[in-house]
């Protein structure tokens, strides 16, 4: 068996139960939420942009540790980016969990993220530590598509 | 007590080093079971009701036999009563389609538990927004139990279908179904009862509870996947229309019309799942061979040292009735401010199988007020030891968490 301490190692185990990224955003462009209706896990993401730059985000929500620490870590590692770039660390994150990247130049890109890495040994996990970075990338596509602020406006 | 050894006849416990607590999602199977499955495909395997030859008798009259053995050992009025289908998610959906969208009419009312696993709410809705009748809740009390007040005020004259669990899937709670039988009765209402998760652990007889309507899987009682069982009465069967369309289940077929086959065959179209048949039958002749006493008295020892050991875990959550007498083999639990599919992962690691999740129910776990627990459920099969695997692994589970809850 995996040694789950490598999983629910120090940094997720923060970033899930006390983390500064769990709050309202004054305001913001995207407001989404994620959810898996099988585990229960639900995550809303507030994004706020600045032209191409990720200015700020933050998320509420429920769910299990690896969730919502998945959240608060991939908050922390986009925000300050440019879209392109988040975008490029989301793929590499999502090819990270599902094993279909092992090269360390790509996976350093990630900075903390990377302590997700032996989630991609627990597949029935593997959509919990997915869920906040599918709807991200979600959030960015309809950005592309459909321009700030066309939907799920909320502020 | 002495303990008889019967993981032994059980394969996949001895093939894997495993605490296996999750028979309420489906049971390990016997070699006595997986090996009648082998001699079917071995030496009998044709399509029965097909062919006039002796292959295909020899494996119609298995079926057949099988279907005799089921009436009996539910105690059915006539082997007629008793349809095979996929599982009790379809034995249900075949009830709401044949019987709930064809007899109710606008204003009639459906009540069922809110304990209810989404096979048994779900196709409740569907009628009822196809009918324009209403779907009615009985809740739990604080004991987790239904009370007869709640009973005798949500089962009215209006009421024309009650579905109950028998036993709850997340609380292990025992339903007063012979009171719930009666009074919907004398309301004119009929009775639809899950067995799911009681028929495993306890003797049924429909004659005796006077259900209208019962339904069960096989999974959950030692046989193969995909087979299941809708008990009715045939009066009422005999007045309702076929469910699923095909071959074996009609008389006369025109160009534009068709006659349909007495019961059963009227609800069984299609080539049948005849190796999960004959697996239930040989899953009901190894129960039996045990004897229902015998299983509730191993799972009273086993189930019963689990709920004090559990009991004595201060940082547990339990989600489950005072009343021992009202309590079967499922027990809900969370480790307070810790997420049960983390506990759940963790317990995976020491080998301990539990569930996690909603399990089917998000209603009641929304009355609960919470999103999931994790559940162990037990079948005669476990030991105490098994429970004292499951305790140390929580232990493990906390003490990973303890420093960083945040309650």
């Amino acid at each position: 068996m995996e040694d789950l301490t490598q999983v629910y190692n120090d940094l997720i185990m923060e970033h899930s139960m006390n983390s500064y990224n769990k709050k309202k955003l004054s305001s913001s462009d995207y407001s989404q939420m994620g959810h898996n209706p099988n585990c229960g896990d639900e995550i809303t993401l507030e994004v706020k942009l600045n032209g191409d730059i990720i200015e700020d985000m933050a998320f509420s929500g429920h769910g299990c540790a690896i969730s919502q620490a998945s959240t608060s870590v991939m908050i922390d590692t986009l925000k300050g980016k440019t879209i392109k770039e988040a975008k490029e660390i989301i793929k590499i994150f999502i090819e990270m969990i599902k094993r279909e990247t092992t090269d360390e130049e790509e996976l350093k890109k990630l900075e903390d993220a990377i302590a997700f890495q032996n989630v991609s040994n627990m597949p029935a996990r593997v959509k919990c530590a997915l869920l906040a970075w599918h709807t991200m990338e979600d959030i960015l596509n309809k950005n592309e598509t459909e321009g700030k602020g066309n939907i799920n406006c909320c502020n | 007590m002495e303990m008889q050894d019967f993981k032994k006849d059980f394969p996949i416990l001895q093939n894997r080093k495993i605490t296996y607590l999750d028979s309420g999602a489906t049971t390990q199977k016997p070699i006595q079971v997986i090996s009648k499955i082998d001699e079917y495909y071995e030496k009998y395997n044709a399509n029965p009701h097909r062919g006039a030859y002796s292959l295909s008798i020899e494996a119609t009259e298995a079926y057949e036999n099988t279907r005799t053995k089921i009436a009996k050992f539910i105690n059915a009025r006539s082997r007629e009563e008793i349809i095979f289908s996929k599982n009790a998610t379809e034995s249900l959906n075949l009830l709401a389609y044949s019987y709930g969208l064809e007899k109710l009419k606008k204003d009639d009312e459906i009540v069922i538990s809110i304990m209810e696993h989404h096979s048994n709410l779900v196709p409740w809705q569907k009628v009822c927004n196809k009918t324009a009748s209403k779907l009615n809740y009985m809740y739990i009390n604080d004991q987790f139990e239904l009370s007869d007040e709640e009973i005798e005020s949500k089962i009215t004259d209006k009421t024309k279908i009650v579905g109950i669990t028998h036993v709850s899937n997340v609380l292990g709670t025992i339903n007063k179904i012979n009171k719930i039988i009666k009074y919907a009765h004398k309301k004119g209402a009929i009775v639809i009862v899950d067995a799911s998760q009681s028929i495993p652990h306890m003797k049924i007889d429909v004659q005796e509870l006077d259900a209208d309507f019962l339904v069960f899987s096989g999974h959950k009682m030692l046989a193969p996947l995909g087979i299941g069982v809708l008990y009715g009465k045939r009066e009422i069967l005999n007045k309702m229309s076929p469910f699923i369309m095909g071959g074996d289940m009609i008389e006369y077929v025109h160009e534009q019309e068709t006659t349909f086959a007495p019961l059963p065959n009227k609800f069984e179209a299609g080539t049948q799942n005849v190796e999960g048949v004959i697996g239930l039958g040989a899953a009901i002749d190894y129960i039996e061979n045990i004897g229902y006493d015998k299983i509730k008295q191993i799972e009273d020892e086993v189930v019963g040292y689990a709920i004090d050991e559990l009991k004595k875990l201060d940082y547990l959550d339990l989600y489950l009735t005072p009343n021992k007498e009202n309590h079967s083999s499922v027990i809900s639990f969370n480790i307070k401010g810790v997420h049960p599919h983390d506990v759940a992962s963790i317990l995976d690691s020491e080998g301990v199988c539990v569930r996690s999740g909603n399990h089917c129910a998000q209603p009641l776990m929304r009355f609960l007020g919470i999103d999931s627990t994790c559940r162990a459920s037990f079948y005669f099969y476990n030991t105490k030891e098994d429970v004292d695997n499951l305790i140390s692994a929580l232990n493990k589970a906390y003490n990973m968490f303890k420093k960083y809850i945040n309650l």
